[in-house]
């Protein structure tokens, strides 16, 4: 019985830096969070996924407000040229979805043109050092295609640090 | 409520209950080999397929815009890209990617879609049939 207390305070000791360690860990990823917030990403409704994101990248609910996205999910027959359309209880499901996950900052709150994202003012505000001449380059093809230039966006990080414009 | 009640009550509704969980196995279990899906294209066409219709079918723009190949590729062997937005689209020949044409109700989806895209209307199943027939002779 004399090692007893030994014994307890070794294993306390190790827990204790365990601890240690798991809490330093902690705080630095969360250090990382808050430096890429962008990187943060919603999870995604897999039917938002599944149906929205095999002609598109899963576009952030963030970037339109409700009001935009409410418009979009009703009018899939002829989305923006296309035909989208969905059945409807996967359409109610995914509307509900972006509006309650919709933009409401200052700048995303206006709808904008068309519903546009990329006629957004933000939008407009966040590109305005990238040429004209280089939207159109076949790389690159239409502002939509987020993922040209933010390798990362299919993840929902659009960190300023990652862009790569093609040539 | 009495325990004897509920027993009755319980197998009253049995047969249903079972017709019900035999017909989500059906569904859950419905997949389908591109193969299959021709044969059934084919049978509601009541026609047999024609592979080099297909072909001409898939890269004609019908009077409008687009063609099947406008996203696809000509030759859908390798990935297409989407002719708007520029998202990258996997191949569609079964040979070259075998999650193709294996759900039937994701390939109903997408030939309801796309139809509507180059035809402004919805492909006949003889159609389907003929460009599903080209898209199976195209082999490594």
């Amino acid at each position: 019985m004399p090692n007893m207390p030994h014994l307890i305070s070794r294993q306390a000791m190790r827990l204790l830096n365990l601890l240690g360690l798991l809490v330093g860990l902690g705080v630095a990823t969360a250090a990382w969070a808050d430096d890429d917030r962008q990187a943060r990403q919603l999870p995604l409704l897999p039917a938002y996924q599944q149906e929205c994101a095999s002609c598109h990248i899963a576009y952030p609910p963030a970037f339109l407000p409700a009001e935009s996205w409410r418009r979009l999910m009703r009018t899939l027959p002829t989305h923006f040229g296309s035909d989208a359309s969905l059945d409807t209880e996967t359409a109610a499901a995914v509307s509900d979805w972006l509006s309650s996950h919709a933009g409401t900052y200052k700048r995303v709150r206006e709808t904008p043109p068309e519903d546009r994202i990329t006629r957004s003012r933000w939008f407009i505000k966040k590109h305005d050092e990238v040429p004209a001449a280089a939207w159109a380059r076949p790389a690159i093809k239409s502002a939509a295609n987020c993922s040209a230039c933010h390798p990362q966006a299919e993840k929902g990080d659009f960190n300023e640090h990652r862009i790569r414009i093609p040539r | 409520m009495q325990p004897k009640h509920l027993t009755t009550h319980q197998f009253k509704y049995l047969p249903r209950a079972l017709l019900v969980a035999s017909a989500c196995l059906a569904v859950a279990a419905h997949a389908a080999t591109p193969q299959e899906l021709l044969a059934t294209y084919s049978g509601q066409a009541q026609a047999p397929a024609s592979p080099s219709r297909g072909q001409q079918f898939f890269t004609n723009t019908h009077g409008g815009e687009w063609s099947c190949a406008s996203c696809h590729g000509a030759v859908p062997t390798k990935g297409g890209k989407h002719a708007s937005t520029g998202k990258a689209i996997t191949p569609l020949a079964p040979a070259f990617n075998p999650e193709r044409f294996t759900d039937p109700a994701k390939v109903e989806k997408w030939f309801r879609r796309n139809c509507k895209d180059v035809l402004t209307r919805e492909c006949t199943a003889a159609e389907k049939a003929d460009v599903l027939a080209w898209l199976l002779s195209l082999k490594p």
